[in-house]
C-alpha cells in the first residue's frame, strides 16, 4: 500500500546558549528517523522520557522544521506555510487541561479549523460540529458549554473531534490517555480505534504506555536517544524483541497475572542526556550485554528475523 | 437608585437588540455573574450615576460653575450656621458655587480616566502583544525601553513631558497615558509568553491560524484578566495624576473645574473652610472606588474559570 507519510532521516537538533560568548551547546533531540505511515495503520513509538518522542511529533505536524531529513506528506515534502498538507496531519495532546482554549465556547473549539480553512458558512459550520459532537459521544447541549465545566475523558473526546474536524489523513496522538483515569482510558482507546476503521486514518500513536500500545499499534518502533533502536510488527516487538532496550522495556510492563512471572531486565543508571550522547551504540553504558566494540561503532539499523533492529549482538 | 439600575438594564437589553441575537446569550451570561457580584453591582450604580451627572451636568447644576459670585465667598454647606439653601454644598474662596463645579468636575475627570485608560490599555496591548510573541531582539528593544519609562518616577515623567509639549489638560493627558503604558505593555507580555507556548495555541496552529488569529483571537482574550484589574487601576491613578498636574499648573488650566484643580486651588483654606477641599476629595475617592468595585466584578464574570457550570 502507499505511504501516507513518509519520513526519511529526520533529525532535529536545537541550540542551547551558553552565556553571551560561550559557543552553545547542541541538544541532538532527533537523530536520522526513518518511518512511515500507512492508512488504517497504527505506528505506536515508545520510549522513555526524553527520547525524543514529543520532538518527533511536533516535525510530523510541521510544528517545527527539522534541522535535516525529508518529510514527505501525501506525495508532497512538507513545508510549514502548505495549508492543504496542513489539514492533512493533526495532533491530540497529552493533556486534555491544557489543549482546549478556556475561552471558547465547544462549539468555536470546533469550528475554529473550519473558520480558518473552509470557505463553509455559519450553519455549515454549525452541523459539521454538531455531526462531529455526535460522533465522538458528546451531546448535542454541550456545543454551548465552556472546556472547565467538562471531565478529563470528555475533553480529550472533544480534542479528538477538533482534530478530525478538517478531516485529516494522519492523526499524530501525543500520549493521548496517559493523563486520564484507567476505565476512561479503554473508553478513549475504542474511539480511537472505532474512528480509525471509519475514517481510514493513520496513526502515530505517542506513548510509554506498553500495555496501551500492544492494544492499539500495528508497528511499533522504540527510541532511544533520538534514534530507532527497533522497528517491527507489533507482535514481533512484544513476542520476541531483539534489541537489548527493547527487552528491558517490554520486561517492565506489568502482567495482571500472580503465577506468570518474567525475568526482569533491569537497567542500570539514568538516560544520559541528549546534549552529550555516548560514542558508539548510544545504549551501550547502560546496556547489560555491551561488548567493548559497542563503544565504538554505531550499529545502524538491519534487518534481523523482519524487523529492524540497531544492535551488534541481536 | 433604582432607577438608575433600571436604566442600566435597560440600555443591556437595548444593546442586545442592536447586537443581535449571536451576542444575546454571551451578554445576558456575563450580566447574570456580574450582578452575584454585590460590591460590583453597587461600584456600577454609583459609576453610572457619575457618569449621568457628567452627562446631564448643564441640567442637574444649579448654578453656573465658572460664574463668580461676589457676596458669597466661602459660604458653608448649607447644615451648618451661616449656610446658605443656594448653595448646599457651599461656595469656594471667589463664590463659585462648589456642588455646580462638582457636578461639571464629573465630566472632565471620567474624560481623563477613560481617555488615558483606552490610550494606555491599547497601546500598551499591542506593543506587549507584539514584544511576548515574537520574542528574540523585538522583545528586547522592546522591554528596554519600557524600563527606561519605568525607571522615572512617573509624576516626575509626566512633569517632564507636559513641560516639553505645553501645559494644558490633552498633553497632560497623553503624558499620563505614556507613563502608565508600560504597566499594560509588562502584564501582556507576560500573560502572551505564559500563554504562547500551551497546547490549546498549539493546537490552533495546527489547524492552520495565522500569527494574527493566535494573537488577538486565541492568545489576547486569555490574558485579560490582569489587564481589566490593571485598567481599572489605571483609571484612578490618572485622575489622581492629572490632578496632581493640575494642582502644579501643568495639567487643567483654571479655571476649569476639574476635581484635581479643585484640591490645588482649595489648599489655603484647608483649616478655615474645610468644605472646599473635602467635597472634591471625597468625589475622586467614590469614584475611583466605584470603579475599582466594578472591575473586580467584571474580572470575576470574565473568566470562566471562576463560572459556576
Amino acid at each position: 500500500m502507499s505511504d501516507l507519510l513518509k519520513a526519511t532521516g529526520l533529525t532535529k537538533h536545537y541550540e542551547v546558549k551558553k552565556g553571551l560568548f560561550g559557543e552553545p551547546d547542541i541538544v541532538r533531540a532527533l537523530n536520522g528517523v526513518s518511518f512511515s505511515l500507512e492508512p488504517g495503520k497504527t505506528l505506536a513509538v515508545v520510549g522513555e522520557s526524553g527520547c525524543g518522542k514529543s520532538t518527533l511529533a511536533r516535525l510530523v505536524t510541521m510544528i517545527e522544521e527539522p534541522t535535516d531529513g525529508e518529510l514527505i506528506i501525501d506525495g508532497k515534502p512538507a513545508k510549514p506555510g502548505d495549508k492543504h498538507l496542513r489539514q492533512t496531519v493533526q495532533i491530540v495532546f497529552q493533556n486534555p487541561y491544557g489543549s482546549l482554549n478556556p475561552r471558547q465556547k465547544i462549539g468555536s473549539i470546533l469550528e475554529e479549523p473550519l473558520k480558518i480553512n473552509m470557505p463553509d458558512d455559519a450553519k455549515t459550520r454549525r452541523k459539521k460540529a454538531e455531526a462531529m459532537m455526535e460522533r465522538v459521544g458528546l451531546r448535542p447541549e454541550h456545543y454551548d458549554r465552556y472546556p472547565h465545566m467538562f471531565s478529563g475523558g470528555q475533553r480529550q473526546r472533544i480534542a479528538i473531534a477538533r482534530a478530525l474536524m478538517l478531516n485529516p489523513k494522519v492523526l499524530v496522538l501525543d500520549e493521548p490517555v496517559s493523563a486520564l483515569d484507567l476505565s476512561i482510558q479503554a473508553q478513549v482507546l475504542n474511539l480511537l480505534i472505532d474512528l480509525q476503521q471509519e475514517f481510514g486514518l493513520a496513526y502515530m500513536f505517542i506513548s510509554h504506555d506498553l500495555s496501551v500500545v500492544k492494544h492499539i499499534a500495528d508497528d511499533v518502533m522504540v527510541m532511544y536517544l533520538g534514534r530507532a533502536i527497533e522497528k517491527g510488527t507489533g507482535e514481533k516487538a512484544f513476542g520476541d524483541p531483539r534489541h537489548p532496550y527493547t527487552k528491558a522495556l517490554m520486561s517492565a510492563t506489568p502482567i495482571a497475572d500472580p503465577n506468570q512471572r518474567r525475568a526482569r531486565v533491569k537497567l542500570e543508571g539514568e538516560l544520559p542526556s541528549p546534549l552529550n550522547i555516548p560514542a558508539g551504540c548510544a545504549f551501550h553504558p547502560r546496556c547489560p550485554i555491551a561488548e567493548p566494540r559497542c563503544a565504538q561503532d554505531k550499529p545502524e539499523l538491519r534487518e534481523v528475523d523482519g524487523r529492524l533492529v540497531s544492535c551488534h549482538l541481536a | 437608585m433604582t432607577d438608575t439600575s433600571q436604566i442600566v438594564e435597560e440600555d443591556l437589553e437595548h444593546l442586545e437588540e442592536t447586537v443581535g441575537p449571536a451576542r444575546r446569550g454571551r451578554l445576558s451570561e456575563f450580566w447574570y455573574y456580574f450582578s452575584q457580584n454585590k460590591g460590583a453591582v453597587i461600584g456600577l450604580v454609583v459609576f453610572t450615576i457619575v457618569v449621568l451627572v457628567a452627562v446631564f451636568a448643564p441640567l442637574i447644576a444649579p448654578h453656573n460653575p465658572s460664574i463668580q459670585n461676589r457676596d458669597a465667598f466661602l459660604v458653608p454647606p448649607f447644615w451648618m450656621e451661616g449656610g446658605n439653601s443656594a448653595y448646599v454644598l457651599g461656595t469656594d474662596a471667589v463664590g463659585r458655587d462648589i456642588l455646580s463645579r462638582l457636578i461639571f468636575g464629573a465630566r472632565f475627570s471620567l474624560f481623563i480616566g477613560l481617555f488615558v485608560v483606552v490610550l494606555a490599555m491599547s497601546v500598551g496591548i499591542l506593543v506587549g502583544l507584539i514584544a511576548g510573541y515574537a520574542r528574540g531582539w523585538v522583545d528586547t528593544v522592546i522591554m528596554r525601553i519600557m524600563d527606561v519609562i519605568l525607571a522615572f518616577p512617573s509624576l516626575l515623567l509626566a512633569l517632564v513631558l507636559v513641560a516639553i509639549l505645553g501645559p494644558g489638560l490633552l498633553n497632560a493627558m497623553v503624558a499620563i497615558a505614556l507613563v502608565l503604558q508600560p504597566h499594560f505593555v509588562r502584564l501582556t507580555r507576560a500573560s502572551v509568553m505564559a500563554e504562547r507556548t500551551r497546547e490549546y495555541v498549539i493546537s490552533s496552529r495546527v489547524a492552520g491560524a495565522g500569527v494574527f488569529r493566535l494573537m488577538f483571537i486565541t492568545i489576547l482574550p486569555n490574558c485579560m484578566a490582569p489587564l481589566i484589574v490593571q485598567a481599572t487601576l489605571s483609571f484612578s491613578n490618572a485622575i489622581l495624576d492629572a490632578a496632581a498636574l493640575g494642582f502644579l499648573g501643568m495639567g487643567a488650566q483654571p479655571p476649569t473645574p476639574e476635581w484635581g484643580t479643585m484640591l490645588a486651588e482649595a489648599r489655603e483654606f484647608i483649616l478655615r473652610a474645610w468644605w472646599v477641599v473635602t467635597f472634591p476629595g471625597l468625589a475622586i475617592l467614590v469614584t475611583v472606588l466605584a470603579i475599582n468595585l466594578m472591575g473586580d466584578g467584571m474580572r470575576d464574570a470574565l473568566d470562566p474559570r471562576l463560572k459556576k457550570s
